[in-house]
């Protein structure tokens, strides 16, 4: 899950280059079913990636997922399957926006802070119970926040599963980073 | 009177409006009460205590259940695109909403219309918004942590998400990335940009730097923008010039640190409930804005 954002990149532009004649993008209502619809995907052994919309289709808090457009066919019928209807799809004609990669940690001694993007997480080092979240503007982050702290990283539910906004994904990738190091 | 309009996490809290009051630990607003966690609850809550200390403002709440689906936050754009001209606040604070382009501008021009013109201050989500929808030339303070300033430095990133690692990496030269937001008109009349070193800065230069106190854990402190930004709501509307309501904010906002003695699980809470001595602190110290040497 989320694996293609685990490679750490320590420099560099991250969009996906050249736009290919022979990938599309599936386009959804709202940041949550794209989450949704990444999570079947995958399950499902497809070849896709979550990339930020190009220009024309933005809104403002958006994700989209690029896939190879000869299987739209077979991709559609696996959302189906799932109850996922994404509202269009479209080819992809320009570069498309990838998110922010990097993550960075820092330690305060009984505690460790991981950071993806505008999204931070702390984790106390003796329990792994989450003590603290910040960053992030979307209207999710005080609902995972509150949802979150004062649990282990075992018990706490995941970003993925509550979050619907960007800030929300970011913070999946912070937790993920997290649990991969602790 | 100072307006905020933000989102509260409750997926069944209603559309809701008034003057609010902050009793026992909590906010009540319209017969509601809300606990203070973070997000516009805890602006709300900083802006009260600040106002509480200068004897004033009145805060009046415009908020709305949204655990980021959109669906608050597009029944509070479309509330204030068509009710905000009634309103006359001298401070409007726009905090947690769904970033949201097209709504943005639906209440913006709401907002133009409305007399007098409040000064206008955008953070969190709506920042992203006005940011996205071009306009942040139109708001008098944005109040941006400095991965923040690198989203509005990034003139293409639609959400701070999507900032390009370049930009993000320079993100130790705050001077630059301010430069670069204002170059692409990405930046309100004032930056208040939230660090390890505080920047208040307008287009032409940076006008002061807070950095001390300084508390590591602050960092991890969810909230600590949301106390920044209610604190300068109430300071911009009194008889201080912007730049000053701004520095004075910075230096409260880091007092709160020293009397909390904060580690990484301090609860903001717990650092609203100091802003008085915080306040009382900062006002203690000559509020001059420091000479930054003209242009950036």
């Amino acid at each position: 899950m989320f694996g293609f954002f685990r490679k750490r990149k320590p420099k560099g532009f991250k969009n996906s280059g050249r736009p290919s004649a022979d990938r599309g993008i599936l386009v959804f209502e709202n940041t949550s079913d794209v989450i949704q619809a990444e999570n079947v995907l995958k399950k499902s052994g497809w070849s896709v990636r979550v990339m930020g919309p190009p220009p024309e289709i933005q809104t403002g808090c958006d994700l989209v997922i690029e896939f190879p457009l000869i299987e739209e066919l077979n991709i559609r019928r696996t959302l189906a399957s799932a109850d996922i209807q994404p509202l269009s799809v479209v080819p992809v004609t320009a570069p498309l926006l990838a998110p922010v990669d990097l993550f960075q940690t820092k330690d305060f001694g009984d505690y460790l802070m991981v950071r993806a993007a505008n999204m931070k997480i702390t984790i106390a080092k003796e329990d792994l119970k989450i003590v603290n979240i910040s960053g992030g503007g979307c209207p999710d982050v005080p609902y995972l926040a509150q949802e979150m702290v004062g649990k282990t990283l075992a018990q706490a539910p995941r970003p993925r599963d509550l979050g619907h906004t960007l800030c929300g994904y970011a913070l999946e990738l912070a937790y993920e980073e997290l649990r991969r190091i602790c | 009177m100072l307006g905020v309009v933000g989102t509260v996490p409750d997926p069944n809290f209603p559309l809701v409006h008034g003057p609010v009051r902050l009793i026992g630990g909590e906010l009540i607003i319209a017969g509601r009460c809300i606990a203070i966690n973070r997000g516009t609850p805890a602006l709300l809550a900083a802006a009260l205590k600040t106002a509480e200390s200068r004897g004033g403002p009145e805060i009046y709440a415009f908020l709305v259940g949204d655990i980021g689906k959109g669906d608050g936050s597009r029944k509070l754009y479309q509330f204030l695109a068509r009710q905000l001209p009634e309103f006359s606040f001298r401070v409007l604070t726009f905090h947690y909403l769904q970033p949201d382009a097209d709504w943005h501008n639906k209440v913006l021009f709401a907002v133009e219309t409305m007399t007098p013109r409040p000064t206008l201050i955008a953070d969190a989500g709506f920042m992203y918004a006005a940011k996205m929808s071009g306009q942040s030339a139109c708001y008098d303070f944005f109040t941006p942590d400095v991965g923040e300033l690198a989203f509005l430095a990034d003139e293409i990133a639609p959400h701070p998400f999507y900032t390009r690692g370049f930009i993000l990496h320079q993100d130790a030269d705050v001077p630059h990335l301010i430069r670069r937001a204002y170059q692409y008109q990405n930046a309100a009349r004032y930056l208040v940009v939230k660090g390890q070193k505080d920047y208040i800065a307008d287009e032409k230069r940076v006008i002061a730097t807070v950095e001390t106190p300084s508390f590591d854990a602050m960092e991890a402190i969810g909230g600590t923008g949301d106390t920044l930004t209610g604190m300068l709501s109430v300071l911009c509307g009194g008889d201080l010039t912007p730049a000053r309501a701004a520095l004075l904010a910075a230096r409260a906002n880091r007092w709160t640190g020293f009397f909390a003695r904060p580690t990484p699980a301090t609860q903001v809470c717990d650092l609203i409930d100091t802003i008085p001595q915080a306040l009382q602190k900062a006002l203690g110290g000559n509020l001059q804005e420091d000479d930054h040497g003209g242009n950036r």
